[in-house]
């Protein structure tokens, strides 16, 4: 991806400014506006936001459609409310729930969840070492585009029908609740609740100073290089595994610690957050906000969610169309997203060329990762890209 | 060894469902690179077809008979309504594809659940599916044998329109070689919308097929799409042995897991041999080759 001066120059300003400002109006404005009640309620946005970034650089930058964020979402929302869940259990040792169902024992592998620094290390080491493994397995043998996607949905439901066939060890379907404290702090406390809410603030912040200093490196620039044409960067003499495995991971790691801050601010976790459909319902805020930009993802993900509660609430019914008319009219007529209104117009001039059989020159887009010859046309964003020089 | 024929005669079951959920998956898969995502909700429209026909005609035996043509019609006309609307203007856009299907396939969820209501409804077989037939080693449920069968007839009439009809010519064409295809004079538009016919059709018999198996609920489709996806991703694209010999393999693993473990345990299982199965073979069973550098 070659991107102009002047662009790349335009993008930094953008995330100069927008830092800061994001910064203003989750830790000040927003605490002072809003109730006790919506601050929780945004604090659960952020966290899809959180998984939203992620998802931004696996997908938006690297081509990755990873249709199964929920599994690491999961795997770091359990492994905080094991923490949690003993850190409860009282003088016995043995969460509620099992002495309700199980057989009263702990199984040995919740035992290192009692303490907080493995917990903590747990929260991003396990998604990211099942990221790590599958990735390996998948990205080595060249396995990509519509294949990786439904592998990755595959992933998903399997994790969730584990979950739910574990009902005595992990709660089974109704997953993991009613946790009381996090780390000592009584989670029925409101200022506690406060707190919360500006740890999963300040982390979304985080995530997005890395990834845009990600964007920036020469490591941002070979991501996006592999994304669109994976046998030249290979032909240049690197390897593109090891450079989608990198993003992967740390979407997989992204993902897990949004789900280690949902499980105090929700107060639970179950089969219901992370399975093939909560998976891909993370992209969709993904692509309104625009998958490849830094801030598009986020914006897209806490206004989705938002829409979702004020929606859902009152007319159910009317939520499922609304959603499925977004997955259909932002990616086959936005597939920019909102924050490059003016990249796609550069979509729709490129594609009428094509479809008049002018675009002969067009090479494959990598992304198809079909067998199928190299058809003229490109995606969306990357015409856009190259329209825009 | 009553145990083993049992696990073999229930994997063999699981394969010929799995096996027509994902006959015409792997075609439009193979034929456009295009990931429908709403096969799944065809199969739900075939279901809900089989449904209103038995709420019309009371009789169950001819109702069946009636339904299996019918679904065809019906999840095949929805295929080339979406064909015609939204995956043409996509085909250099696969993965895009994707997601926009999906979106599709909630639309026709909820739709399912504001015309036929949220619970599941139930078709009743006709009275010469309800009971067993005695294959000598062990006891086969009559509908599970008609399944099989009718999954046997879905393969057999695909490889006959595929290998003996113009049109099949055309198709195999365009899968092998979209661009000398369209050059030697086929139009591969035409062929795209007919294949396109053909996969949501079968979709649509498949549903038909699953209302002997269970009830009827709008969230039908969901529970066999992805199984089905995994059917054509072991199966390579582009030949029908491929998705025969996956759908079968994956019912008897599956099975076999079930015998030895827990149903979720077991599925874990499958999906890991499934990626320890695609270290070996990247592009599945059987790909048709290419010199593209895909």
């Amino acid at each position: 991806m070659k991107h102009t001066g002047a662009r790349q120059l335009r993008s930094n300003y953008g995330a100069l400014c927008g830092l800061p400002l994001g910064a203003l109006a989750l830790l000040v404005v927003a605490p002072a506006v809003l109730s006790d009640f919506r601050l929780s309620l945004l604090g659960r946005f952020v966290c899809y936001a959180i998984v939203a970034v992620g998802i931004g650089l696996a997908w938006g930058r690297g081509g990755m459609l990873t249709l199964g964020q929920g599994v690491f979402f999961g795997l770091g929302g359990y492994v905080m409310a094991f923490h949690l869940k003993l850190a409860d259990a009282g003088p016995s040792g043995v969460p509620d729930f099992m002495l309700l169902y199980g057989s009263g024992h702990v199984p040995v592998w919740w035992e290192p969840f009692r303490s907080p620094v493995v917990t903590l290390l747990g929260v991003i080491l396990v998604p990211s070492l099942v990221a790590f493994g599958l990735g390996i397995a998948i990205f080595r043998r060249r396995v990509r585009g519509a294949y990786f996607a439904i592998l990755s949905q595959a992933l998903a439901a399997a994790f969730a029908i584990l979950l739910i066939g574990q009902q005595v060890n992990l709660g089974g379907f109704n997953g993991l609740n009613g946790f009381r404290s996090f780390f000592g702090f009584n989670l029925y406390d409101p200022v506690n609740k406060r707190m919360l809410f500006y740890i999963a603030a300040v982390t979304l912040l985080v995530m997005l100073a890395t990834v845009w200093q990600l964007y920036r490196s020469r490591y941002g620039e070979l991501l996006i290089a592999v994304r669109d044409q994976e046998e030249r960067v290979r032909f240049l003499g690197y390897d593109p595994a090891n450079v989608k495995l990198v993003a992967y991971v740390l979407a997989a790691a992204m993902a897990g610690i949004a789900g280690a801050l949902f499980v105090p601010i929700v107060g639970i976790i179950s089969p219901a957050n992370v399975g093939v459909v909560p998976s891909i319902a993370f992209l969709i805020g993904v692509a309104i906000g625009g998958r490849a930009t830094l801030f598009g993802p986020v914006l897209g993900a806490i206004a989705v969610a938002w829409a979702q509660t004020a929606l859902s609430e009152s007319f159910p019914s009317f939520w499922s169309y609304f959603q499925g008319a977004l997955f259909v009219l932002v990616i086959a007529f936005l597939p920019g997203g909102l924050s490059s209104v003016s990249l796609s117009r550069g979509f729709w001039r490129r594609r009428q060329q094509s479809s008049a059989r002018a675009g002969t020159a067009a090479v494959p887009p990598a992304d198809s990762g079909s067998l199928l010859p190299p058809e003229p046309g490109l995606s969306g964003i990357r015409a856009g890209s190259e329209t825009a020089q | 060894m009553q145990a083993l024929y049992s696990q073999l005669v229930a994997g063999i079951s699981l394969g010929s469902i799995l096996l027509l959920a994902a006959l015409g998956l792997a075609l439009t898969f193979g034929q456009m690179g295009v990931i429908n995502m709403a096969h799944g909700e065809f199969i739900m429209a075939g279901s809900y077809t089989a449904f209103v026909t038995q709420r019309v005609i009371a009789d169950a035996g001819i109702s069946l008979l009636l339904a299996i043509p019918l679904g065809f019609l019906v999840g095949g006309l929805m295929g080339v309504l979406l064909e015609a609307t939204l995956i043409r203007r996509m085909y250099h856009r696969p993965l895009d594809t994707l997601l926009v299907t999906w979106g599709v396939s909630l639309i026709l969820q909820q739709a399912a659940r504001d015309i036929f209501g949220a619970p599941n409804v139930d078709v009743r077989a006709p009275s010469w599916l309800s009971g067993s037939v005695n294959i000598g080693i062990t006891q086969v449920p009559a509908a599970r044998l008609f399944i099989l069968m009718l999954a046997a007839a879905a393969v057999a009439g695909l490889s006959l329109v595929l290998k003996a009809t113009p049109l099949g010519r055309r198709i195999r064409g365009v899968v092998q070689n979209r661009d000398l295809a369209e050059t030697v004079g086929i139009s591969t538009r035409s062929t795209d919308r007919l294949t396109f016919f053909i996969g949501s059709g079968l979709a649509g018999i498949a549903g038909v097929a699953l209302t002997l198996l269970g009830s009827t609920g709008p969230t039908l489709g969901t529970s066999y799409i992805v199984d089905a996806f995994l059917v054509v991703v072991v199966g390579g694209i582009g030949q029908i042995k491929g998705s025969v010999i996956a759908a079968f393999g994956l019912g008897l693993l599956q099975a076999t897991f079930e015998y030895s473990t827990t149903a979720s345990i077991a599925k874990v299982m499958v999906f890991v041999v499934i990626v320890v199965f695609l270290q070996i073979r990247p592009q599945g069973i059987f790909s048709v080759r290419t010199r593209s550098l895909a």
